[in-house]
């Protein structure tokens, strides 16, 4: 019950906002006045009108895992977010190794099998990308300056990053 | 003779060694994805498809491979289902109603082999429909005008919306999530951003792999970590695997029928594969009785949605090569990959690009034949790919992912944005809302809302113009029924519940 509520009322304030926005879009003298407005308003909408059925009509509860899932969730998602910028400026094998064994960790909670892991999918996924089907921006390795890593790391960074 | 001369045309194309090669490898490639505990059709070709992007291949033979790999996953996918109980994607769900069963009481092997021939029949008599049917719809679908697109859009939300979640609301709010985010981007008529909270990132928009691997691939990765990959261990013995004739020629109507009624289930845009099986188990087990013994691990059982799966599969393309409407969440990731390779469904495809349209059917005929051919002598070493531990399986499929993503577009932004729809993929399965809407809502968006502006210009504003032709009408009240009646029958066509140890 509570969870479609609340995910009602985030969709809700979500739809109004989009409405809000759509108000604002710029239109100019080739679009025509209201026509790049029309469907975004609609599905604006429709979006609301769902959000309030799920808000007054929910279903029963999922089963929710234990709030010690979420967290290494979160960790993961976390993981990730900082090996998505890293691939770059530190190329293929290192951020994938801990990347890799991260993950394998959080799903086996065993720590050989998670060294095992990383080390072999960094080696084995940068043989077949690189040599077996010649993907071209994948780089073993690179050593980034201080600036590019700070650069990096700053995207994760709600409003100083770029 | 019309078609023969045309099929001639697709073999020639589809018929070199070289994709021939690559018709085998993707059917390999595919059975093992699908085989996967974990990693369904859509997923799997989800994320092949940056990879083969970035590899060069040319259209034709890039269909070939991905068409191979999507029928390959779905033959792969009835292994997981049989062996584990585990349904790779929502189709399945309804062969392990018996084909558990069946593997339980020791006949595992006949259990595979006898869905692999139902899923070869299904598939055969379905792209022998398809070359029959997409032409002459092709041909309708020339009368089409921007009011019919726009109730045909609506149409495939409405049925997948009705007819493949348990609740309206929860359907209609994803589609408008895919939609919603379809808008974001550079305005094509006034050259301005929409939406896009000026971030300079989304002004090309936001790309439907990225949110198609996101949604797919990296949700089920927080799955995994949530059960720490419990489950998916084998509790049954594969012992020598045999021919089994007697069930084979024992279920041919079953095979012909659920055939049948699943190629039309298919047909219906956005309606689908989960639709087709599962209306062909349900005739077959009103057909059978109650002495037919249907749940227990009956082979008509395992034959009926296997066989109506694979033909609403070949179903599902007839809309979607027609119309670019697809009928299913993986003919949507199909869909996504004629978009990426720059071929733009619907009835200018048959008389501009025969060879593109051909070539599949020939790919899609070729690749039925690989498999059959594959999966019987085969089966053994596919089985040993579910031995494959999700420690090391999740990671891989997660670390696959990204390298497509980055290779298609090298920012991190994409990257970071797939990790995001994870998170929300994750979110919506738990709550039970289907993702499949919102993929189709951001592979559908602009075209949508194209229609509806092109409708608004032509008839200088009037709303009522999307009601002017009888197919327009027809559209909309399909649309409204699809969407309104499963309300009042679902207590009729109770879905049935996956078997419990």
């Amino acid at each position: 019950m509570a969870s479609d509520r609340i995910f009602g009322l985030i969709t809700l304030i979500t739809a109004v906002a989009y409405i809000a926005a759509a108000t604002q879009i710029q239109t100019n003298f080739f679009s025509g006045e209201f026509l790049p407005k029309l469907f975004p308003l609609l599905i604006g909408a429709v979006a609301a009108i769902c959000s309030l059925v799920l808000v007054f009509k929910p279903d029963p509860d999922p089963e929710w895992p234990a709030s010690r899932t979420f967290v290494s969730m979160g960790i993961a998602v976390f993981v990730l977010a900082v090996y998505a910028v890293m691939l770059s400026p530190l190329g293929f094998l290192l951020p994938t190794m801990f990347a890799a064994g991260i993950l394998s960790f959080q799903i086996s909670l065993r720590i050989g099998p998670a060294i095992l892991s990383g080390l072999g999918l960094a080696v084995g996924l940068f043989v077949l990308f690189k040599y077996a089907l010649g993907l071209g921006n994948i780089v073993a390795y690179r050593i980034p300056t201080v600036e590019k890593l700070w650069n990096a790391i700053t995207v994760l960074i709600p409003f100083v990053g770029h | 003779m019309d078609i023969l001369s045309n099929l001639a045309l697709g073999f020639t194309v589809a018929l070199s060694p070289y994709t021939l090669f690559l018709a085998v490898c993707g059917c390999f490639l595919g059975t093992i994805i699908g085989a996967l505990p974990g990693l369904g059709p859509s997923n799997g070709v989800a994320i092949l498809i940056p990879i083969t992007f970035t590899l060069g291949l040319d259209a034709t033979s890039a269909l070939v491979l991905m068409t191979s790999v999507y029928y390959g996953a779905m033959y792969g996918g009835r292994i997981s289902s049989i062996l584990l109980n585990i349904p790779g994607d929502e189709p399945a769900l309804m062969t392990t109603l018996d084909g558990y069963p069946m593997a339980k009481a020791g006949r595992a092997g006949d259990a595979l082999v006898l869905s692999g021939v139902a899923s070869f029949v299904g598939a055969l008599l379905a792209t022998i429909g398809l070359m029959f049917l997409a032409p002459s719809l092709a041909r309708v679908a020339f009368l089409f005008g921007p009011a019919e697109y726009f109730a045909l859009y609506l149409l495939a939300f409405c049925t997948l919306g009705g007819m493949a979640s348990n609740n309206q609301a929860k359907a209609a709010l994803a589609a408008c999530i895919g939609l919603g985010i379809a808008m974001i981007g550079v305005d094509q008529s006034s050259g301005l951003p929409r939406l896009t909270g000026g971030n300079l990132h989304l002004f090309d928009g936001i790309d439907f792999l990225v949110a198609i691997v996101g949604l797919f691939a990296i949700a089920e990765l927080f799955f995994f970590i949530e059960s720490h990959g419990k489950g998916s261990s084998i509790g049954v013995v594969l012992d020598k695997v045999r021919i089994p004739w007697k069930d084979i020629w024992h279920t041919k109507w079953t095979m012909l029928r659920s055939s049948g009624v699943g190629f039309v289930a298919g047909i219906l845009p956005g309606a689908g594969a989960s639709l087709g099986s599962f209306l062909a188990y349900m005739t077959e087990k009103s057909i059978a009785g109650d002495k037919g013994g249907f749940g227990t691990g009956v082979p008509k059982g395992i034959a009926a949605p296997e066989a109506g799966n694979n033909a609403a599969a070949g179903g599902a393309l007839v809309p979607m090569l027609t119309l670019g409407v697809p009928g299913s969440g993986t003919t949507a990731v199909l869909l996504a990959l004629l978009m990426t390779l720059n071929i733009t469904p619907g009835p200018t495809l048959f008389t501009e690009r025969p060879e593109v349209v051909w070539g599949l059917i020939a790919s899609l005929l070729i690749a039925n034949v690989v498999l059959l051919l594959m999966n019987v002598p085969m089966v053994k070493i596919f089985v040993k790919v579910l031995m494959v531990p999700a420690w090391i399986l999740l990671p891989g499929v997660t670390m696959i992912s990204f390298v497509g993503i980055f290779s298609l577009s090298g920012s991190y932004f994409d990257l970071l944005l797939m990790i995001g729809f994870g998170v929300l993929g994750y979110f919506l399965r738990k709550l039970d809302i289907p993702t499949v809407p919102v993929i189709l809502g951001i592979l559908l968006g602009g075209n949508m809302e194209d229609a509806l502006r092109r409708a608004m210009t032509l008839s200088d504003g009037d709303v009522t113009y999307l009601f002017s032709s009888p197919i327009a009408i027809g559209l909309w009240v399909a649309a409204v029924l699809g969407f309104v009646a499963p309300m009042f029958l679902r207590g009729v066509l109770k879905k049935p519940q996956a078997v419990s140890d």
